[in-house]
């Protein structure tokens, strides 16, 4: 393959990605029903996202359930991808088969699926209903990003730990945790990300008087509700800048790090 | 003798390990190490040593027998609760501390049970941890010991192969174990590392006159430290003893075999403390019973070397080699090789007489009293040995294997085999083996050399001419010496073995 | 201690104070019970409605309404052809991209795929939204339906389809293709007798992460047509919304979850080691 072509080919796939965000983050500044008329450079939008209450509370609620779910689903995976891993008898097969369902199951069958045992259970919709459900969701990736660094780390460090002294908690909380801790931030990290995408299973199991980003904006879409539409713009900006910065980051840090390895070497 | 008890800091009695798919690991241990000591487990991979130290060390629990530390049975206690610390074999140090942490683990987990006094004269108990200075100063010293002065703060993983094995060490010293096992600690390091660290790890013991545990599969490592050497094989232990009486003293062929370079030849008790090996006899020093398979050991440096007709035999030097401090000859004599070790070098193609002196000859009982012999597969699917030719079954050297019609092994994989002139190991039983007048009948033709009754059946041996290969065999029928006879062994008799790297 | 007490003797304790025992063997018996609650029993259920009626009866009724009804067949096949448009096409693109990207230098491709995944840390309802939104500037929402149904999905699912393949195809012994280079296969030959079959379970993997959902989301079938193309999961969510008959929307659940079943059997045989939405990275 000729290299200008499959230069061309990146940059039009990434301007395929990009356009419509970029697009939307140029009139998220300013203060126009719809996109491609241009009312004037204003802050309009941003402002809405702090002065209209119920926008302000969707934004919190989403990044709070969140935070909340992502944390339980890394204690609870991680403590199943230890027990997966050191147990090699049915219950360590069965929890890393069912672990597998939610992944690949359509989200749509297994949000129906929730609200059927909820109801069954007369939790019905509830906060408690949701945040099992983002669970549910995100906890089978946490182990799926803690399994491979317990493959990784050396077999011995364990029995090393007790060697010294250690109980098996104590090797547990001083040694395996600390070395699989990479494997859990990440596991963490992806759960934020698919806790905040997720639009199934909150529509489900959400009480009706909550609303995460996702149920916002499908309502304001289905509903065609021009009022609510603009502000949505200002918010995917703000994502969008801060994924920019974060992007940034990550980048200055790993080109530090290999400049700093490359004058050790 | 009640002291030496005492003195007894490990022992194990039938140490048993099955593994869940069966298979027996350690095989009815029994053994005990005296405080102070310096012991080896040696042996090739999977003889078990490592899983005894890992019973031991209380990572396995055996599934027969008992472990008793000073005299009490630990075969349940945890590994975190034994006085036993480990160096393991890839070091196993915690990659997200430093070097002082590492060092500092067992220390910090440590509760030291105090007894206070108030002023009131009540005692009271509490269980104390160590104080920072009081880590700090136990690491501080440590580092001393292994070098590492300076090297506190570093992440273990800037550290080199040797630096991390001085740190694993500390790690386990540190915390005044009274049993330190060391799992091939030096196996991940270069030759001359190697050599340095195994006298560091002498001086060591030396000094703190603790209890080591090594286990090792070299020889030469377990030669140089230990005081006391056990040699392991298949789950069972094959020799307990000192350096120098597994050298010079080993129980059977695979001892000798495996510690240091040796010669090992099949041969016959004579009688009268003369051994018969390489088509001559020889003086000896032990006692057997007359016609009794023996092997006979004879280290490489101990064959001297004379004039060829000063020799008790004499043969051609067929390879000469340098090695430094001594010449490394094999020399020829008749279809056996004898290696030799001599600091004057005889040139290749010269003939040399050899001499053995009695005391380094060594005579091992045969495991298993059976004919061995060296052979090879000719063209008719037909085995020749012991200068003779017989008919065999070759499907035997390939599990599931059969032969098409024109003679090709077919494996069970379906690969087609053309096997002639692969050599084999040829093992005939002492039953198996009938004589006949008729020289035709026979695969081999010699004479009877000897008829020893004993009680309730003769055992003849039959030599042949050429090479002197002796058929040896027990019969109720009566012959009679120096008859001249063809020797007949049963097509589904003669047990074939491939030639393979380990039983060369 | 204060000066008033003094230490009379030491002596050190091996162990340490012994509290709760625990093996590691168990510490998946929480998420165990967790699994069993929230995806087992739900499943169960879903299994439990698709087989009786309303009054709680045994019944087949449910399924002979379903595969009787031409609307109901129509949905489906509609939803699994856009479904294997949408993978095909994200297959299309994304495998060229997965290649270029893992010929790179190290940091020039760490870049890249951050650019090429970052899309999917924004929300997918907005990310749906900004698309629409273009589509409209451009005049086509609206005019044909089924073709931005299509683009939307292509533009949410298409960092799904990269991600595994480039996974595969960086892990992927690059001397294989030297090798092949050297026995005489040209590029083209190098690629469809090395590469390509090298790379079939990242295809795998990629196409299950894809087609899967495509043929359930139906927020962004309904955001691209404004409803007027109705997928296999926007049946589900009427009959569990307004149609409120559980005992449908369970059996066309169960059929989705037999279609599952089957194309994980199928993946399965293709790799062991799977790479979903940047594990195992």
């Amino acid at each position: 393959m000729k290299k200008w072509l499959s230069w061309i080919f990146l940059f039009a796939v990434l301007l395929f990605i990009y356009l419509p965000i970029v697009i939307l983050a140029i009139y998220s500044f300013t203060n126009s029903a719809i996109i491609g008329k241009w009312n004037g450079f204003s802050f309009d939008l941003y402002k809405q996202l702090f002065t209209v209450e119920r926008l302000r509370k969707t934004i919190l609620n989403t990044v709070l359930l969140a935070v909340l779910a992502s944390g339980l689903s890394a204690i609870l995976g991680t403590l199943g991808a230890i027990g997966v891993f050191y147990n090699k008898k049915w219950l360590g097969k069965y929890v890393k088969s069912a672990s597998h369902i939610p992944v690949i199951n359509a989200e749509i069958v297994t949000a129906i699926s929730l609200a059927l045992v909820f109801a069954l259970f007369n939790i019905g919709r509830s906060y408690f209903a949701l945040l099992m459900g983002h669970m549910v969701l995100c906890t089978p990736f946490v182990m799926l990003s803690v399994l491979p660094k317990l493959k990784q780390m050396d077999g011995s460090l364990y029995e090393a730990a007790l060697d010294l002294g250690a109980t098996p908690t104590q090797a547990l909380f001083k040694v395996i945790i600390p070395e699989i801790m990479p494997g859990i931030f990440s596991g963490f990290m992806l759960a934020i990300t698919l806790s905040l995408d997720d639009y199934m299973i909150s529509a489900y199991t959400k009480p009706t008087t909550l609303d995460t980003i996702s149920t916002y904006v499908y309502q304001a879409v289905k509903n065609q509700n021009k009022s609510m539409l603009p502000a949505l713009r200002a918010l995917s900006a703000v994502i969008f800048f801060v994924m920019i910065i974060v992007v940034i980051v990550i980048n200055l840090r790993a080109s530090k790090k290999s400049a700093v390895k490359s004058t050790v070497k | 003798m009640g002291n030496v008890k005492q003195d007894k800091i490990i022992e194990l009695i039938d140490i048993t390990r099955k593994f869940e798919d069966g298979l027996v690991a350690v095989d009815g241990i029994n053994l005990y190490v005296r405080k102070g000591e310096f012991v080896t487990f040696l042996g090739p991979s999977g003889c078990g040593k490592t899983t005894t130290l890992r019973m031991i060390a209380g990572f396995d629990k055996p599934t027969g027998g008992k472990v008793l530390l000073n005299g009490k049975d630990i075969s349940d206690l945890p590994p975190n609760k034994r006085p036993i610390n480990t160096v393991f074999q890839r070091y196993a140090l915690f990659p997200h501390l430093n070097v002082y942490d590492n060092i500092a683990f067992g220390l910090k987990l440590k509760r030291i049970n105090t007894v206070y006094e108030d002023k009131n004269g009540k005692r009271f108990e509490k269980k104390v941890k160590f104080s920072k200075s009081e880590i700090s100063a136990k690491v501080d010293k440590v580092l001393k010991m292994v070098d590492l002065e300076g090297f506190e703060k570093r992440s273990v993983s800037t550290l080199s192969g040797g630096q991390q094995q001085r740190v694993a060490i500390a790690r386990a010293l540190v915390n005044e174990p009274e049993i330190l096992l060391l799992d091939e600690p030096l196996g991940a390091l270069d030759l001359k590392m190697r050599k340095d660290m195994q006298l560091e790890l002498k001086e060591m013991h030396k000094k703190l006159g603790i209890t080591f545990i090594y286990v090792t599969h070299d020889q030469e490592e377990a030669l140089t430290m230990s005081d006391t050497i056990v040699v392991m094989k298949d789950g069972v232990i094959q020799q307990i003893g000192t350096p120098t009486d597994i050298y010079n003293e080993p129980k059977n062929a695979f001892v000798a075999d495996f510690i240091g370079e040796s010669n090992i030849f099949s041969g016959t008790y004579v009688g009268n403390r003369k051994v018969r090996f390489i088509g001559k006899t020889f003086d000896c020093v032990d006692d057997f019973e007359p016609n009794d398979k023996v092997d006979v050991v004879v280290r490489p440096e101990d064959v001297e070397i004379t004039d060829a007709d000063k020799g008790t035999v004499s043969g051609k030097i067929i390879s000469s080699i340098f090695k430094g401090i001594h010449y490394e000859m094999t020399v020829k004599i008749g279809k056996a090789e004898v290696l030799i070790q001599n600091t004057v070098e005889r040139k290749v193609g010269e003939t040399v007489g050899i001499v053995i002196k009695p005391n380094n000859i060594h005579i091992m009982a045969k495991e298993f009293s059976s004919n061995r012999y060296d052979g090879y597969i000719t063209k008719k699917n037909t085995v020749c040995f012991g200068d003779g030719e017989f008919e065999c079954d070759v499907t035997q050297l390939y599990a599931g294997s059969s032969l098409d019609e024109e003679g090709y092994l077919i494996t069970a994989e379906g690969e087609k085999i053309d096997l002639t002139d692969t050599d084999v190991k040829v093992e005939v039983g002492l039953k198996d083996i009938e004589i006949s007048d008729d020289q035709e009948k026979g695969g081999a033709i010699g004479n009877i050399v000897s008829i020893i009754y004993k009680g309730d059946h003769y055992q003849l041996i039959v030599r042949t001419e050429e090479n002197e290969e002796d058929y040896v065999f027990d019969t109720e029928d009566t012959w009679n010496e120096n008859d001249r006879v063809s020797v007949i062994i049963p097509k589904d008799k003669i047990r074939l073995s491939l030639v393979t790297e380990n039983n060369k | 201690m204060t000066k008033d007490v003094k230490i009379i003797e030491k002596s050190e304790t091996i162990a340490p104070r012994t509290r709760f025992s625990f093996s590691r063997k168990d510490l998946c018996v929480p998420y165990g019970l967790f699994l069993a609650l929230f995806v087992i029993l739900p499943l169960v259920l879903v299994v439990y409605y698709a087989f009786t009626a309303k009054d709680g009866r045994f019944t087949f009724a449910n399924f002979i309404w379903f595969f009787s009804s031409w609307t109901m067949i129509q949905n489906l096949l509609i939803s699994v052809l856009i479904g294997l448009v949408t993978t095909v096409v994200c297959l299309l693109i994304g495998y060229p991209i997965a290649y270029i990207l893992s010929r790179m230098t190290a940091a020039r491709r760490g870049i890249l795929l951050l650019l090429f995944i970052m899309p999917m840390w924004i929300n997918f309802v907005l990310r749906a939204l900004a698309m629409k939104e273009l589509l409209d500037l451009i005049g086509i929402l609206g005019k044909f339906n089924y073709l931005n149904t299509i683009i939307g999905m292509v533009y949410d699912y298409l960092p799904f389809m990269i991600l595994p393949l480039y996974s595969v195809l960086i892990k992927m012994d690059k001397s294989l293709e030297e090798a092949a280079a050297d026995l005489g296969a040209g590029r083209v030959k190098v690629f469809t007798s090395v590469t390509l079959p090298l790379s079939l379970p990242g295809i795998v993997s990629g196409i299950t992460m894809v087609f899967m959902p495509t043929m359930t989301c139906y927020v962004i079938s309904d955001t691209f047509s404004n409803g007027k193309v109705t997928i296999i999961g926007k049946l589900i969510e009427q009959w569990f919304g307004s149609g409120d008959n559980w005992h449908y929307g369970s059996v066309i659940a169960l059929i989705m979850l037999v279609i599952m079943f089957i194309s994980t059997l199928i993946e399965g045989k293709f790799s062991d080691e799977k790479v979903y939405r940047g594990t195992n990275l």
